[in-house]
């Protein structure tokens, strides 16, 4: 895998939302995912995503896609692009535009024996169904003593780095990873995008699938064989000498910083999170036991972010192989900023050098 | 510019609740006329008196347990007996009941037992009952978010063509909440089968009606997202039942969903931990006593000849030998496990939560061995 993602910086996405560079066409997909002579072919991500829906609701009739704009648009990115035309209204539908009706009924759906993949249409619209996902969504299996199943997922396009004016561009997975009963996941580049949103449908338990707006556009084949369980980080670059832990659209930049890194000397290895909840501890404390120093990166806000949480558990794992405190590289504390200034403020690869230079090599000597 | 005629069309189809309610037995216990709603036969009134009996001596019983500290709390539906018994004996075995915390009537008129019924309230487990087996969701502690739920459910009906109906109870205060909003449109706009009860006790709490609304009345919710609405007498059980008959049986034809607001009153406080005397006058709590559901029924039923001394006394009797029951089952010991508080986060615990079940297992046992 490591090699095949499109490597864009962060910095480099279109100053503005293009629809027209969002287009797919599913006839084309279907064949690069499902005929194996076409395997090679690259697909971005926003089409990995499409056939990943594609192939659930042509191998599950429970499977349900609705929401905002899903159905005859086709979604505002097109990852729902010729769904309902090929499998009809009742199994892909828009809906009236509210957020907690869309999550709210779908966990009644659920509980009446069907299987929804909802899509809130930017992360900061997904706000309004705060409370149907963190005190319905996670909560009912709990509350009926494992009698309530909801295999529901909450699709939801984050992150900056488009262009998007405000609202459009929220890192908000630190407020879905600290509710227990959800899973949250995120994929890093279209091959997993496929198989970590095929992953989601099938599992019993509600899944927020965040998906990095930055990487829609990325490209890559698509291998037939499942990836790694939902529940599992990936290596995507192996290295000795310092951990570098990400998830989303930042997974690029890292191998991208990586890249960068070992003309300065370090061989850095990229751990792909993947799951954010639950964290495979096994892998990513694994790594930095190995490399004895670890970086976190994502865009969010630094203050009790998701990286707080991962240098603590990995700290309280491996203090006794660390040559150097665990450092986040992340968003400011600010709101995200207006598009002309989010170069400014998301992590890129010259912050991620900086920070690994701040490692305490000299220690060394 | 001229009107266009679908919208008049529309607004002529649209059926908006009536100025005054609906009702089948006065509170004098005599009948009235109504065009619009159809008396129960004599078997259902019987049936629909006897289990408000019941039904209120369990939730007097309930308020008196949380006294000896036997639940942690009790949302007393006294009063509204009519509402709760009459809506849930118009369901059919396949429909499904979304209850709130005040409507614990309700669901022990769906025949859950009351060991499990009272779990919640007892704080031995969030919900006692298996939902699937009873058709009754879990009692919803937050306002309005279940009639989505309810909403979703019943289109997972529609979609699957299995005939089932929703009815979601909730309360005056729950309709100012926005899920309440997105529900009844949700449900207009799919024509869900799912009715929609409102039981306006008059009360959020202690906020008064006039301080939720500026509507005539709640039922006209339902105009504004085309939905049908009925304004009903909430202490009339016969015409609770027939209402909500009336609904099921119209959701079920795939005529679409109904709201329903039922008049009616909380007669003891929110609960045990609330001073009802704070907000609200004795002289107001009176007169809403002489509208009593279950005497209202009973008059009429002696009058027609269909109950007498003999009939009250075997309903009494019932009752007292289920409040037994229940005061046995809430005086032995709770069916909690500690290690339960992570068996169910997720379908199988994960990695971390089984390390704390066994830090918390580990942790009790220490105690244990502590002399």
């Amino acid at each position: 895998m490591t090699g095949t993602l499109e490597e864009v910086p962060a910095q480099a996405g279109p100053t503005q939302i293009d629809t027209e560079r969002t287009v797919v066409h599913a006839p084309g997909i279907r064949s690069a995912l499902g005929v194996r002579s076409a395997q090679d072919e690259p697909v971005t991500m926003v089409g990995a995503l499409n056939a990943a829906l594609a192939d659930a609701l042509a191998a599950d009739p429970r499977v349900l896609v609705f929401g905002e704009d899903v159905g005859t648009l086709g979604g505002v990115f097109r990852v729902t692009d010729g769904l309902a035309a090929r499998f009809g209204e009742d199994r892909v539908f828009d809906t009236p535009l509210a957020e907690a009706g869309i999550v709210g009924t779908a966990i009644g759906m659920a509980m009446n024996g069907l299987v929804p993949v909802v899509e809130m249409q930017f992360d900061a619209f997904a706000y309004p169904a705060f409370e149907q996902i963190t005190s319905h969504l996670a909560k009912l299996r709990n509350r009926t003593r494992g009698q309530l199943s909801l295999p529901v997922v909450v699709r939801i396009p984050y992150g900056g780095g488009i262009g998007g004016v405000e609202h459009h561009s929220d890192a908000s997975e630190a407020y879905y990873v600290h509710t227990p009963g959800l899973r949250v996941v995120t994929p890093g580049s279209p091959a997993d995008a496929y198989h970590l949103l095929r992953q989601s449908i099938e599992c019993a338990d509600p899944v927020i699938f965040l998906e990095p707006k930055l990487r829609y556009w990325s490209k890559e084949p698509v291998p037939a064989e499942p990836g790694p369980a939902i529940d599992r980080a990936v290596i995507r670059r192996p290295g000795r000498d310092v951990t570098l832990i990400a998830y989303g659209a930042l997974v690029g930049t890292a191998v991208a910083a990586a890249a960068a890194a070992a003309d300065e000397g370090w061989d850095v290895e990229v751990v792909d999170l993947r799951s954010l909840s639950p964290f495979d501890d096994a892998t990513v404390a694994g790594s930095v036991r190995r490399t004895g120093r670890a970086l976190v990166v994502h865009e969010a806000a630094g203050f009790a972010g998701y990286g707080a949480e991962v240098a603590a558990r990995l700290t309280e794992q491996c203090f006794h192989y660390l040559e150097a405190p665990i450092l986040r590289v992340t968003g400011f504390d600010i709101p995200y900023p207006p598009p002309l200034l989010e170069r400014q403020h998301l992590p890129g690869v010259d912050r991620i050098l900086d920070a690994i230079a701040r490692l305490q090599w000299q220690d060394l000597a | 510019m001229t009107t266009s005629p679908t919208i008049q069309d529309r607004v002529d189809a649209a059926l908006p609740p009536s100025g005054d309610p609906l009702g089948l037995i006065g509170a004098d216990g005599h009948q009235r006329e109504t065009a619009l709603l159809h008396l129960p036969p004599d078997q259902v009134l019987r049936e629909l008196h006897r289990r408000m009996v019941i039904g209120r001596r369990l939730d007097t019983q309930a308020t008196a347990l949380t006294r000896q500290g036997r639940l942690a709390v009790y949302p007393s539906s006294r009063g509204q007996e009519a509402c709760q018994v009459g809506a849930v004996l118009a369901l059919r075995e396949q429909d499904w009941l979304f209850p709130t915390y005040r409507d614990t009537i309700a669901v022990l008129t769906r025949a859950v037992p009351p060991a499990e019924a009272l779990s919640l309230l007892r704080g031995e487990w969030h919900c006692g009952y298996d939902p699937h087996q009873y058709r009754v969701a879990p009692q919803c502690t937050p306002l309005a978010t279940s009639t989505l739920h309810a909403v979703g459910l019943a289109r997972a009906a529609q979609l699957k063509h299995t005939g089932e109906v929703a009815l979601v109870l909730a309360g005056d205060g729950a309709t100012s909440e926005g899920d309440m909003h997105e529900a009844l449109n949700f449900a207009g706009v799919w024509q869900a089968p799912v009715v929609f009860l409102v039981q306006n006790n008059g009360y959020a709490i202690s906020v008064p009606l006039a301080k939720q609304t500026a509507a005539p009345a709640l039922a006209y919710r339902g105009v504004g997202v085309g939905v049908r609405s009925l304004l009903i007498d909430g202490n009339d059980a016969a015409a609770v039942f027939a209402a909500v008959r009336d609904a099921v049986g119209h959701a079920a034809a795939g005529r679409g969903p109904t709201l329903i607001e039922a008049l009616t009153y909380r007669v003891e406080a929110h609960t045990n931990a609330d001073d009802a005397a704070r907000y609200r006058s004795d002289e107001e709590v009176r007169a809403w006593l002489a509208r009593d559901p279950i005497r209202r029924l009973e008059t009429y039923l002696r009058d027609r000849g269909l109950l007498d001394d003999a009939g009250l006394a075997a309903i009494g009797a019932q009752a007292e030998q289920l409040a037994a029951e229940v005061r046995e089952a809430m005086a032995g010991p709770p069916d909690q496990d500690p290690a339960e508080l992570f068996a169910h986060v997720y379908a199988e615990p994960t990695a971390a939560l089984a390390a704390q079940r066994d830090f918390l297992l580990a942790e009790i046992a220490a105690e244990g061995d502590t002399p």
